[in-house]
């Protein structure tokens, strides 16, 4: 008697661990970060890209119902493909659109965007890339929409394209 | 000379602390990052990888431990920032309740059946 209420405990166990593993495999193992905050902007300070002076984002971050943060570099070619993009949305006179150069030689930022034209109001530099992990990103290009609040309200990863400049233009509308 | 002989110590303890301290914080710094997933790469930790993303965290690791935060608040730092996949060590709440749980009574069952098989061998 005693052996057999083992037994059907020990099965019963296994049965158990058996539909936990199974129901395990089922669920995606792919990671996918999260794109719909509503968290706050991280706060920081860094070097203007163009007076090399220091700036907070107190300073930036003002005046505007909404405003689009872009990380960039010259280096990355996302960044160029999403270009016209962002020259698009810096036609867009309700939002302010701030630049994030991520990693990069002032020379040639200021070579990429004398070609390709400055989308940005304003343009912080981020030289070892630990304002870009304050703001939780994880590359780039990398672009967050944020309302007057300051709340990060999207984040997008990686270039933007069509689909994804008409999903911002429908937030900022 | 006896007051050289103090002064030349005083610098000895002087830079032995420094080094020690500095060594301590590069140890923490080491351990945390091997505790740190990194997030673009496949199956590396921010220790072993050398993508800007985790050059990046590494450096941000440095600068919290200089502002002063311990092991703990960096972590939740970077849980803040990136979710709890972040750290390889999960967090004990009700979704990882069996994973901590299931080893310990694993081991608990499997100690009582031996010490009930001894205990038989014996009698």
């Amino acid at each position: 008697m005693k052996n057999k209420t083992l037994l059907i405990l020990i099965l019963l166990f296994f049965a158990f661990c058996f539909v936990v593993f199974l129901k395990g495999l089922k669920t995606s193992n792919i990671y996918i970060p999260e794109t719909t905050l509503n968290k706050d902007l991280a706060v920081f300070a860094s070097k203007d890209f163009f007076t090399g002076d220091q700036i907070s984002f107190d300073e930036i971050f003002v005046n505007s119902e909404f405003y689009i943060l872009n990380i960039w570099a010259s280096w990355c070619l996302p960044c160029k493909k999403e270009h016209k993009f962002l020259m698009q949305l810096s036609k867009n006179k309700s939002i302010k659109l701030i630049g994030l150069n991520y990693k990069d030689k002032r020379k040639n930022a200021q070579k990429f965007i004398g070609k390709l034209g400055n989308p940005y109001s304003a343009i912080f530099t981020d030289e070892d890339g630990t304002i870009s992990i304050k703001l939780g990103a994880y590359g780039i290009p990398e672009t967050y929409v944020i309302d007057k609040n300051r709340k990060i309200i999207k984040k997008i990863i990686g270039p933007l394209n069509k689909k994804l400049l008409k999903e911002v233009s429908l937030i900022i509308r | 000379m006896k007051l050289f002989n103090f002064f030349l110590s005083v610098i000895f303890i002087f830079i032995f602390t420094i080094a020690n301290s500095s060594e301590k914080q590069s140890e923490l710094k080491n351990k945390i990052s091997k505790n740190i997933r990194c997030l673009i790469c496949q199956g590396q930790s921010v220790y072993d990888s050398q993508s800007d993303f985790a050059v990046s965290v590494q450096l941000m690791i440095e600068q919290k431990l200089e502002e002063g935060l311990n092991e703990d608040e960096i972590y939740e730092f970077l849980k803040d920032l990136y979710g709890q996949w972040i750290v390889y060590d999960p967090e004990f709440n009700k979704n990882t309740l069996i994973l901590w749980i299931l080893p310990i009574l694993l081991f608990l069952t499997g100690g009582a059946i031996i010490i009930r098989k001894l205990k038989i061998k014996k009698l």
